[in-house]
């Protein structure tokens, strides 16, 4: 029964390819699961949209949308049907075809991640040897698209938002790859599938995920700031700066183009989320051992939603960051500390398991960030701002 | 250390999130068809032209006199003056605004018009709701729209509107001194014609 729930999707699609013509069988195979990455990824983002305008207001002491439906529930398909009963402007200088094929791109890229993301077990459109490169290798499409946006709309603010989001996305690329080698360097594999089955033991009642261990813990931190700045969002959302450049790379789209940047963002957002569960957070597997009778996609969907809620947390309490602030913390701290975190993974690897290797690794964790932090937060203090000619 | 504050406001919006379900007090918002705030005494809007007693034609302050529509900043007043004259609430013949219309749209709300009218006939009202679906005819307010009794000014400025209403009974007690006076002279019975123009003038200051 428990392994009925579980398999309830595979089980449902063997059986739909399996009263299909012989012919459709292989094409049907791989459609089936498209789809379903379609629509749940979709409806995901919707729910996404409602959950962050109500978390926002909330931490504002708002109510947030509250219109539409009992409590504002029905807002997601209000916004759509306004996104897409819109005019569509294009610039008239604009570059149309790269104009036109930026959002295009850029939601194609971030749906094509979810190939490589096991949603549970067995169940995953590709399993990849080299499903975390594949990962980056997409994700790194998604900057292009954004630059193609910024570029094509010949507008100032949108080639200043491209060029500020390719500087830090570049950037961030590099902690965020170096952050999850540890992981692969762990498991031995690039493999997503396999990573997530590498966690999915139990020693007692505690799960064997990479973020139980010093260095996993560490690298799962910095891997969350380096997704959250390769998604764009708040604290890391220079590109975007409403205040300062507008909306950026978007400024110049209107209409369902400008959805569609929408639910590129959110997408990228849910894949880099997806792919820090999987690498640290043990993908489907359950937290705690007396768990396992429940699905693994719903645990899968659990771990996402809390880590979507933690990006809208975040976003709600910081402000965003000054570009020099931003490569600095890029360069300066996130680099040298994934850098350690390969050394302190190898030490861990290679240290006899016990408190010793404890004792180690969180030392080698803990002492560099101590000092990092305070080498960067050096001649740093908070005092009122003197202005020279406004006053 | 580094991350500390992140912590703090981290813990912070986090007491904002779970509070606001709680303490109705932190919601700032009101929810505003449903429920509105009181409005402030001196909020202002959109003039509307004061009528004395119970009908407003007959009623009307407004003598027509176009000074607002000269002053009007973004020129939204259109008045024409009648050729008749009619008796007005005291009896007394008066022009009077054959077409009196004002356009929502152009309106900047600047109170200009009030203060220049010598007859506290055009005041301005506290009402903001004035959004209709039609643009052009619905946005421009003729006479019967424009005109409001002095009750209601009286209950959207209670203040100020017993200002008014007093300066208003001392001049017309002025007014009646004199034509008492005039009638115990003995004089000729064209003088309360040659007062009014005079309580006209004294009322400008």
């Amino acid at each position: 029964m428990v392994e009925t729930a579980d398999q309830l999707f595979v089980i449902l699609q063997h059986w739909l390819v399996g009263h299909a013509p012989a012919s459709l069988r292989s094409i049907l195979s791989v459609l089936l699961p498209v789809i379903a990455i379609l629509v749940v990824f979709g409806l995901l983002f919707a729910i996404t949209t409602i959950l962050e305008r109500k978390g926002l207001g909330r931490i504002q002491n708002r109510y947030g949308p509250n219109r539409t439906g009992p409590f504002g529930v029905l807002q997601p398909i209000a916004d759509a049907i306004k996104s897409l009963t819109k005019e569509d402007v294009v610039p008239q200088a604009a570059d149309k075809i790269v104009h036109f094929l930026a959002p295009v791109v850029l939601v194609l890229a971030a749906f094509s991640i979810y190939a490589v993301m096991p949603v549970g077990r067995n169940m995953v459109l590709a399993n990849l040897d080299a499903g975390v490169l594949y990962f980056f290798a997409v994700s790194s499409v998604m900057e292009l698209t954004i630059f193609m946006a910024g570029w094509s709309s010949r507008n100032k603010y949108s080639l200043l938002g491209a060029m500020r989001a390719i500087a830090q996305m570049i950037s961030y690329e590099v902690p965020l790859i170096l952050a999850s080698i540890t992981v692969i360097m762990a498991a031995g594999s690039m493999s997503t599938v396999t990573i997530v089955e590498k966690q999915a033991g139990f020693t007692g009642i505690l799960p064997h995920w990479f973020v139980f261990t010093p260095w996993g813990f560490a690298g799962f931190i910095l891997f969350m700031i380096a997704a959250t700045a390769e998604s764009n969002r708040s604290p890391f959302d220079l590109p975007e700066g409403e205040s300062e450049i507008i909306a950026g790379y978007y400024i110049e789209y209107s209409g369902f183009k400008f959805a569609l940047f929408f639910l590129g963002e959110y997408l990228g957002m849910f894949a880099i989320s997806g792919l820090g569960i999987t690498l640290f957070l043990g993908g489907w597997s359950a937290p705690l051992s007396f768990l396992t009778w429940l699905p693994s996609y719903l645990w899968f969907f659990a771990k996402l939603l809390a880590m979507i809620v933690v990006f809208i947390w975040i976003r709600g309490t910081l402000p965003r960051m000054r570009t020099d602030q931003l490569m600095n913390f890029a360069w300066k701290f996130m680099l040298p500390m994934t850098l350690l975190n390969l050394v302190t993974a190898g030490v861990w690897r290679f240290l006899p398991g016990g408190l010793l290797r404890w004792l180690v690794c969180s030392f080698l964790v803990v002492v560099p960030y101590v000092l990092l932090g305070r080498g960067l937060m050096q001649g740093w203090k908070l005092e009122k701002r003197v202005y020279r000619f406004a006053e | 250390m580094l991350g500390e504050g992140i912590a703090k406001g981290l813990v912070e919006t986090a007491r904002n999130f779970f509070g606001s379900y709680f303490t109705k007090d932190r919601l700032t918002t009101v929810q505003y068809p449903e429920e509105r705030l009181p409005q402030f005494e001196a909020a202002r809007n959109f003039p509307f032209l004061v009528y004395d007693g119970g009908d407003w034609q007959a009623g009307l302050r407004c003598v027509g006199c176009q000074i607002c529509e000269k002053e009007c900043p973004p020129k939204c007043i259109y008045i024409e003056k009648s050729k008749d004259k009619k008796p007005d609430a005291v009896g007394k013949l008066q022009f009077y605004p054959a077409v009196f219309n004002i356009d929502v749209s152009v309106c900047m709300s600047c109170q200009i018009c009030v203060e220049v009218c010598p007859f506290e006939a055009i005041k301005m009202d506290t009402e903001f709701e004035l959004s209709t679906d039609d643009r052009f005819g619905g946005l421009l307010w003729d006479k019967a729209q424009l005109a409001k009794s002095n009750e209601h000014y009286r209950k959207i400025h209670p203040t100020e509107a017993a200002e008014v209403d007093a300066r208003l009974a001392e001049e017309k007690a002025k007014v009646d001194a004199k034509v008492k006076a005039a009638a115990e002279n003995k004089t000729t019975p064209t003088s309360p014609g040659a007062v009014q123009p005079g309580s006209g003038a004294s009322s400008t200051q």
